[in-house]
């Protein structure tokens, strides 16, 4: 997995690249953590992430919490396989989602 | 049938993922289905790499074996933990209100959300999960 970030004034995009799994969803957490003081606006290009397993759901989960306190988080652009993911845990529900 | 027998760790998780996708390309699964084994995988490996030897490491041995007319797979897995079975965890609610969500089974869910058929069973002091996805 990769992460590009860009923050434009108080929005930061996040685009994730790859495979966001058990074995790299720690580093989006430690991302997020450290880069989402001030942010009012979180922007998620799932463009080129092609996988998404519980672990990368419980990343989401906490920046979609944390967002809802300080502003609001959109997720775009997201594949087929990991928009099922998302219908069947209800998380496509939760979460902001345009394509 | 074809056996990977591998120390439950979480480093582990691509190896193990390979070991099942590269089976199923060779058969020409579409991609759809590899992708759902790949996650089906992962939460069942992740599941014990975490919980059946905590704190220590052991090892989990994963079978898999093919089956014609309806084209299938089955894959089990075996680890000698502490005694869990997943299949007896309460599903989630996936229509709680985000501040209530709780991350918890969801893994396991998603497991059976995405196989045909699952079973558990305790033996000789044993963990063996299995699972059939029909391809």
């Amino acid at each position: 997995m990769e992460i590009k970030q860009e923050l434009n004034g108080s929005i930061l995009t996040m685009k994730i690249i790859g495979r966001l799994d058990a074995s790299n969803a720690q580093e989006l957490t430690n991302a997020l953590n450290a880069s989402l003081n001030g942010v009012t606006e979180l922007i998620f290009d799932f463009s080129e992430l092609k996988y998404v397993a519980s672990a990368g759901l419980r990343a989401l989960l906490m920046a979609q919490k944390r967002m809802n306190k300080q502003g609001k988080m959109v997720i775009r652009h997201v594949d087929e396989t990991v928009m099922e993911v998302l219908e069947m845990t209800g998380f496509a529900d939760l979460m902001t989602i345009e394509n | 049938m074809e056996k990977l027998t591998i120390d439950a760790t979480v480093e582990n998780l691509e190896t193990v993922t390979e070991f099942i996708s590269s089976s199923l390309e060779e058969k020409d699964c579409s991609i759809k289905i590899i992708m759902q084994m790949e996650l089906v995988i992962e939460e069942i490996f992740v599941n014990v790499a975490s919980y059946a030897y905590r704190p220590n490491v052991g090892k989990v041995t994963i079978c898999r074996e093919f089956e014609d007319s309806p084209r299938s797979i089955k894959i089990t897995f075996i680890d000698g933990g502490a005694a869990f079975n997943p299949l007896e965890k309460e599903d989630p609610d996936i229509n709680a209100e985000l501040e209530e969500r709780d991350i918890g089974g969801l893994g396991i869910f998603l497991v059976k959300k995405n196989v045909d058929d699952i079973s558990y069973e305790r033996k000789d002091g044993k963990n063996i999960l299995a699972i059939k996805k029909l391809f």
